[in-house]
């Protein structure tokens, strides 16, 4: 594997411009200056109680997800370009969903293999021909971005279901502001405090047409045992809406309602962050003890709006994902801005024999899977890992992709050794409305903090960082 | 606001009142005990401490006997007792957890720095007296900055009224009980069979509703059991009173009343049993049997719980 590109320290070993005040602050920083604020800032994470659980972890049901204390920064000119990009991507994406659920002109154009939507089990046929409003589908999308040289962004994954980590984005942000008051004095970095006024916009501007002209968002919960249960409570206070969880929801004459001390009272938007199967015991999982019966049938009477839709799940899968360029091309008429990782799809005979045969070098996923479990990094991986997996692959081939594996990029990072280079990526926040995307000019950056390892998801000991988008 | 909300903030105050009451509870029993026997006499005050914690048939289904240790441990610690004062530090946590977008900022870092803290107490427990007695004291400074940073810093709307809902009913319940428990201690003069070794008894009985100063500066006299008993009941001037109690009980559903447009059962059966109170004379009480009279109150106490939940919590 090559060496990775360092985001501060560029290939030519100079500071790269957007670092230059960072870089300068850092030598001028004594280490134990920056160690004593590493600790005051997981103190205050943990008083204000930003955790996630870690499912079957009973040791540590609720963890902090650990902070790097450096930021990460990206120049006016390479965010303009992430935005346009991002932008492009995520109407393509709800054309895309739109199209499956109704004319579906991409599949009789032979761009993406019937089956391949069909056989799907994340393909909802309760979504056939049902219109949402706008033809908005995924109205927050989680795009994770990678990049592995000064030139160019690589969409790693899109998230088009229910993508978590906005609050640490948040979060992340005031508590540096609290930290380092005077390294944001020395930078001119754009503000992110406007994501939970712009989300609310967007949630009330897909309000069903049978709504009163001040339609009720509520955000649905699983409820405190949820992994994001922080995220939940922290983004409805912060939109000032209720949290609901299914028992606080009922469904009458297909309006939904929630319970409140002074009676039942209606609920326009619901941003669920509760996934499709648990939604409604009547139309998925029967044993759901989350949903809300007959939610799914004041949905069809288009009394209600979720968001995301029902069935994004068809977009952001990985198989599906391969075709994104294509996609992109085949709605816009436009080049996609930003590249898809080299794919294969082991669901094709050819792919799978080129993976079966470089399986040390690649990185397997399945096609469901999410949060870095279930997946293969060749080069890290031992010879008795590297063959069960084979197995794996030849009993399925259509439940997994490959990749190369990326020599992501490397920030400094505060480890036990000192400032050294760690891997990281990036999770842009793209909420879309009624007429109108946006983005807030940040997102999430998680870093891996073991030496050398590419894996940065939190529940497998990734981190996180600040990202700064600077203004100029 | 949600009925689950509601529900959870009612709740949220009923767990942290309960807990400052243990906490006292277990305090003014090992002071008690910590005399010599010619001053108490030889009842077993860990046995009332269980009573007036309302756990005494669960206890005894785990334990053989009330013994310091086995109490203290029960009471505090122990994750089998639903009402331990652990379990309710858990609970108010959870709850807080679960309402956090009505608490504010300040009660949340309350509940949960407590929370946080405690965790080593739980994995350790208290291996001295001076430990105990360390913890029994951060248990009831954590109920104070709790209602405290209720008080200061929440909006006066439904929330707010709701968790002084679930505070004052709590609190009536636990005064109510340690009057059933000890009400053979305060009977006037003349139907008094105790004698001097009850003063001791007496002072236990306002510490573990801190009343003990306040008994002197409202009668300015020695401890008198009659005179106790109507500081506990009657004396809408101490917080911890079922008179004081019930004013507040009622203010509170009034205002909730007053919110929603609506009155209900929960303000009429409020109303009724404040009326009593406010009518009634410890001579009245004392002739009609101050036993009866407290259970019934207590029956009366639950009732209303009950009302409160189906009018607004579900």
């Amino acid at each position: 594997m090559a060496v990775a590109f360092d985001e501060m320290n560029g290939p030519g070993g100079d500071i790269r411009p957007a670092y230059r005040e960072l870089s300068r602050w850092l030598r001028e920083t004594p280490p134990e200056a920056l160690e004593y604020r590493r600790q005051e800032a997981e103190l205050l994470f943990r008083r204000i109680g930003i955790t996630f659980a870690v499912y079957g972890d009973a040791e540590a049901q609720e963890r902090l997800i650990p902070f790097d204390v450096i930021p990460r920064i990206i120049s006016a000119r390479e965010w303009a370009v992430l935005e346009k990009g991002l932008k492009q991507r995520v109407r393509a994406l709800n054309m895309f969903l739109r199209d499956i659920y109704h004319g579906r002109d991409i599949l009789r154009a032979n761009i993406i293999p019937d089956d391949l939507i069909f056989q799907n089990p994340v393909f909802r046929p309760e979504m056939n021909g049902q219109d949402v409003p706008h033809d908005v589908y995924v109205h927050i999308a989680g795009i994770d971005i990678v990049r592995i040289d000064p030139e160019e962004f690589f969409v790693l994954e899109d998230n088009a279901r229910t993508p978590s980590g906005v609050s640490y984005m948040l979060e992340n942000r005031e508590i540096m502001m609290r930290l380092f008051p005077d390294l944001f004095a020395r930078h001119r970095v754009a503000p992110v405090e406007k994501y939970p006024d712009e989300l609310l916009s967007a949630l009330r501007s897909v309000a069903p047409a049978s709504a009163s002209s001040e339609p009720t968002v509520a955000l649905m919960t699983p409820g405190v045992y949820n992994s994001a249960y922080y995220e939940h409570s922290f983004l409805a206070d912060k939109l000032g809406i209720e949290l609901v969880e299914g028992r606080d929801l009922i469904v009458k004459n297909d309006e939904v309602f929630m319970r409140t001390t002074e009676g039942l009272k209606r609920v326009d938007v619901i941003y669920r962050r509760v996934d499709d199967d648990f939604l409604d015991p009547l139309t998925f999982r029967p044993d759901s003890a989350l949903g809300v019966p007959g939610l799914m049938s004041a949905y069809a009477a288009g009394n209600v709006t979720l968001a995301n839709a029902v069935g994004t799940g068809i977009a952001d899968d990985k198989a599906v994902y391969s075709y994104m360029p294509e996609i992109v091309k085949f709605y816009l008429g436009e080049t996609p801005i930003l590249k898809n990782v080299p794919t294969w799809r082991c669901r094709e005979p050819k792919d799978l024999a080129y993976v079966l045969d470089n399986l040390g070098e690649l990185v397997v996923k399945e096609v469901h899977g999410s949060g870095g479990y279930g997946m293969l990094i060749g080069p890290a991986a031992t010879k008795a890992t590297i063959e069960a997996f084979r197995d794996k692959l030849k009993r399925e081939p259509e439940g997994f992709i490959a990749q190369p594996t990326l020599a992501l990029s490397t920030c400094p990072t505060c480890t036990a050794q000192g400032l050294a280079p760690r891997h990281v990526d990036l999770r842009p926040f793209v909420l879309t409305g009624s007429n109108h995307v946006t983005i807030v000019p940040g997102g999430l950056t998680r870093v891996a903090l073991k030496e050398g390892s590419l894996v940065v998801n939190s529940s497998q000991g990734g981190g996180t960082k600040d990202t700064w988008i600077l203004d100029e | 606001m949600l009925s689950r909300t509601a529900e959870n903030l009612y709740w949220l105050a009923r767990y942290v009142e309960r807990a400052e009451y243990l906490a006292r509870t277990i305090e003014a029993t090992l002071r008690v005990t910590a005399l010599p026997n010619t001053y108490i006499g030889k009842t077993n005050e860990w046995d009332s401490a269980l009573l007036t914690a309302g756990v005494s048939a669960s206890f005894y289904e785990i334990y053989g006997e009330a013994d310091e240790h086995n109490v203290v441990e029960y009471l505090s610690f122990s994750p089998a007792n639903p009402s331990s004062i652990r379990n309710c530090i858990e609970n108010a946590r959870l709850n807080s957890r679960s309402v956090r977008t009505a608490l504010t900022s300040e009660m949340w870092d309350n509940i949960n720095s407590a929370w946080i803290d405690l965790q080593e107490v739980w994995g350790k427990g208290t291996k001295t007296r001076e430990e105990l007695a360390k913890f029994l004291r951060f248990v009831q400074e954590t109920s104070l900055r709790f209602d405290g940073s209720a008080y200061r810093t929440m909006l006066r709307n439904d929330a707010y009224w709701f968790s002084r809902l679930g505070l004052h009913l709590e609190r009536a319940d636990n005064t109510a009980r340690i009057l059933d428990v000890k009400y053979h201690l305060l009977l006037p003069e003349e139907e008094h069979v105790g004698g001097p070794l009850d003063y001791y008894q007496w002072t236990s009985i306002l510490r573990s509703v801190s009343a003990l100063t306040a008994y002197h500066w409202v009668y300015r006299e020695t401890l008198k059991p009659w005179l106790i008993a109507d500081l506990l009941i009657l004396n809408d001037s101490l917080p911890r009173s079922l008179a004081s109690c019930y004013g507040n009980l009622v203010r509170n559903l009034d205002q909730i009343g007053v919110a929603y447009g609506r009155q209900g059962a929960a303000q009429r059966h409020a109303r009724g049993v404040r009326n009593r109170l406010e009518h009634s004379h410890m001579d009245d009480i004392f002739q009609r049997g101050v036993h009866e009279f407290i259970q019934e109150f207590i029956l009366d106490n639950g009732q209303l719980g009950e009302i409160i939940t189906k009018q607004y919590l579900i």
